[in-house]
């Protein structure tokens, strides 16, 4: 591999035919202003800064982070609702930013959003007919000459609601229902690539695993790509294919579920995990528990260096000089970025379950 | 003027509880046959249908349920800040030290309210008044149940925030809630409710609201402080995680009954009431690779119209045609447990 310091982590084949979407060095900079009528830029919030991943067809990227970390924010990026400050963004080969509105509309097709507040993301005076067939009106060539009522039926019943259901309101459904209505909306215009921002963590336990569940088998049933962001790491280990830590804007550490949860090197991906309690009382004191000390840094002044250095217990000078890049280090097989990272487990089961499929 | 100075670190002196006869030797906390309605426009919803448990010092109960099972109105029954109406408790009673609390006059109750039994809320931000003073909010307490003054409260308020591990508290008691971060709310929280030295505190989804490195903090924190002060813990949530890790016994809830009390490794390890064992299996868990998601069908029920039998009946995999009309009392389950559910054997065995 060529010892290539500059920015360039691994060159990333942009014409694949099996990649959907390839984000590069996206960054996205809020000013911080002052004063009412004249105002000046005093500063900016790195909300995302310098973020590059590739999706595949059919896969899932769980995004994990704790709030601030700029997922969110990244996912909007990917819906074109803010224009990124630098770096570019290619969806099924088409570059994002710098499109005319028209241009921006059809491409918008192919990539939807399912929010995370069912209560929230739904209008109160729409009717479940109106709400799923709404991207109808704005592309009705994708109704492709059928019947719009009859259209939206049919997705109803894809998401598992009960397709009579299409005149009553939002208010009727309950919160899972609410947000079977958000994804068929998401669905509705076929799209290859779902953005999936905090989709579960409105609701209660024994619905969350219903809308987990929709979401796999809709993702075999059209070979859709997710984008799937949460915080919670045990839903997003269960759906993700690949998994990308993120900290104060940067990606702190990225490879496949079991790189990332059987061996992770970064140590904010070791505190991460170690910080999830496990539904298991018989590990009690049993796990190696990493209580990280103080805050997450305000993004508008990020620590130099390595951004997780204030916190890190791993810490040393040259970490407060130097930025490590995300790249593949000496005992890992994925890319971290930390400079002393070293695979440690972090979660053992106790009783391995069987028969893991590969 | 020094000696007028009432003695605050003696404690109450004038306490008015001082005249009721709380028993030492009486269980901490007992919850016995708990009943609470509420009187909607579609009609009577019972929020909480007999619950009862008990607490001893230095033990952890955790009260695990979805939304709407009646777990915070349980709390907020035992703490008497139900609003009433629409509130109505319908039966029962709640007994500190062998004194029932909900007999008792409202003047008195008011002292037990953070004196003997504290309340640990979810979402800070809203829970402090954003006008005052983190020290000022907290000193309250220490002016309006002890009698004093603003400077020894202030002193207090400020040990207060040390002892829940807020640096440089000197210096932050004069802050307003919003300059906290949510994890350092949390911790004023606790230290309002640790502030007058209770014996039972009851924390309703203390975390919820925050990420998962800070709630390890907190829970840790909360954790050491339990231990050094001998504090009964009633910790109320959703998170199957959390409870494995810091309840000693649980209390299944669900649609306004208990439907399941064991110590916590009875329940993880053989649950003897489907719906602890559906919830276990439906949950994903970080330390085990994806699997299918075992699904509980349908929605629990509404409280205002209830179906007949069992609650559980319409979403369980154990059905038959008894539990659709006859409801399963708490039934006895070996080694001190307990189990809503005609066929918790079959449950067991499974």
């Amino acid at each position: 591999m060529t010892t290539d310091t500059t920015r360039a982590q691994e060159p990333l084949p942009v014409d694949d035919d099996d990649v959907v979407l390839t984000v590069r060095d996206v960054k996205k900079y809020f000013p911080l202003t002052q004063g009412i009528v004249f105002k000046r830029t005093i500063g900016h919030v790195k909300a995302v800064d310098g973020v590059s991943f590739q999706l595949h067809k059919g896969e899932t990227l769980g995004i994990v982070g704790e709030s601030g970390c700029g997922k969110s924010t990244l996912g909007r990026l990917l819906m074109g609702l803010e224009a990124p400050t630098e770096g570019s963004i290619r969806l099924l080969g088409h570059e994002m930013a710098g499109l005319k509105p028209s241009q921006m509309r059809a491409l918008r097709r192919d990539i939807q959003i399912v929010l995370q507040d069912p209560y929230s993301s739904l209008d109160p005076r729409m009717t479940v007919g109106d709400i799923v067939g709404e991207p109808f009106d704005i592309h009705p060539q994708a109704l492709e000459g059928r019947e719009r009522r009859k259209v939206v039926q049919e997705l109803l019943d894809v998401v598992g609601l009960n397709p009579d259901h299409v005149n009553r309101y939002p208010h009727q459904f309950s919160g899972g229902q609410r947000q079977r209505i958000g994804i068929a909306r998401a669905l509705s215009l076929k799209p290859k690539v779902i953005v999936c921002d905090e989709p579960v963590s409105a609701l209660d336990v024994s619905v969350q695993a219903q809308v987990v569940n929709l979401f796999e088998r809709l993702q075999d049933e059209f070979g859709l790509s997710y984008v799937f962001i949460a915080h919670d790491l045990s839903v997003v280990r269960h759906i993700s294919d690949r998994v990308m830590v993120m900290y104060l804007g940067k990606t702190m550490e990225i490879g496949n579920e079991d790189q990332i949860y059987g061996e992770p090197t970064h140590p904010y991906t070791q505190a991460l995990l170690s910080a999830v309690p496990v539904p298991d009382p018989r590990m009690k004191g049993r796990r190696d528990h990493i209580v990280l000390e103080g805050d997450v840094p305000s993004p508008a002044n990020p620590p130099s260096g390595c951004r997780f250095r204030t916190r890190c217990w791993k810490a040393e000078d040259i970490c407060a000089q130097e930025e490590p890049l995300l790249q593949i280090r000496e005992k890992a097989d994925h890319p971290s970025a930390c400079h002393f990272a070293q695979p440690r487990e972090i979660i053992r089961a106790i009783d391995e379950p069987e028969g893991q499929d590969a | 003027m020094t000696d007028t100075k009432p003695d605050v670190t003696a404690g109450p002196a004038k306490s008015p509880l001082r005249n009721v006869a709380f028993d030492p030797s009486a269980p901490l906390l007992e919850v016995e046959d708990l009943a609470v309605e509420f009187h909607t426009r579609d009609g009577v919803a019972r929020a909480v249908n007999g619950v009862s448990f008990s607490l001893s010092e230095g033990e952890t109960l955790g009260i695990l349920g979805e939304s709407g099972c009646g777990k915070s109105v349980t709390a907020q029954a035992i703490m008497g800040i139900l609003d009433t109406p629409p509130a109505r408790i319908a039966g029962g009673e709640v007994r500190y030290r062998g004194v029932d609390l909900l007999s008792m006059d409202e003047k008195l109750r008011r002292h037990v309210r953070a004196n003997k039994i504290a309340m640990i809320f979810q979402d800070a931000l809203s829970s402090l008044n954003p006008v005052f003073t983190v020290g000022w909010q907290l000193a309250e307490s220490f002016r309006v149940h002890q009698g004093a003054d603003r400077k020894q409260a202030k002193q207090r308020a400020v040990e207060m925030l040390d002892l829940v591990g807020i640096p440089a508290a000197k210096n932050r008691v004069d802050d307003f809630p919003h300059q906290f971060s949510g994890g350092m709310r949390q911790r004023v929280m606790i230290a309002m409710a640790l502030s007058l030295k209770p014996d039972v505190i009851i924390a309703d989804e203390p975390t919820t609201a925050l990420d998962v490195t800070v709630q390890a903090q907190v829970m840790q924190l909360l954790a050491d402080l339990q231990q050094e002060m001998r504090l009964g813990l009633i910790l109320i949530t959703h998170d199957m995680g959390v409870v494995a890790d810091v309840a000693d016994k649980i209390c299944v809830m669900y649609a306004g009954n208990a439907v399941e009390q064991a110590d916590v490794y009875q329940t993880y390890e053989s649950p003897a009431h489907p719906y602890t064992r559906a919830l276990l299996e439906s949950i994903p868990r970080v330390d085990q690779k994806g699997q299918e998601l075992t699904v509980i069908k349908g929605l629990p029920p509404a409280l205002v119209n209830p179906p007949p039998g069992c609650l559980f009946h319409p979403r369980c995999t154990f059905a038959r045609d008894r539990c659709k009309v006859e409801a399963p009392p708490l039934y006895p389950v070996p080694g001190g447990r307990a189990s809503a559910c005609h066929y918790w054997e079959e449950v067991m065995a499974k």
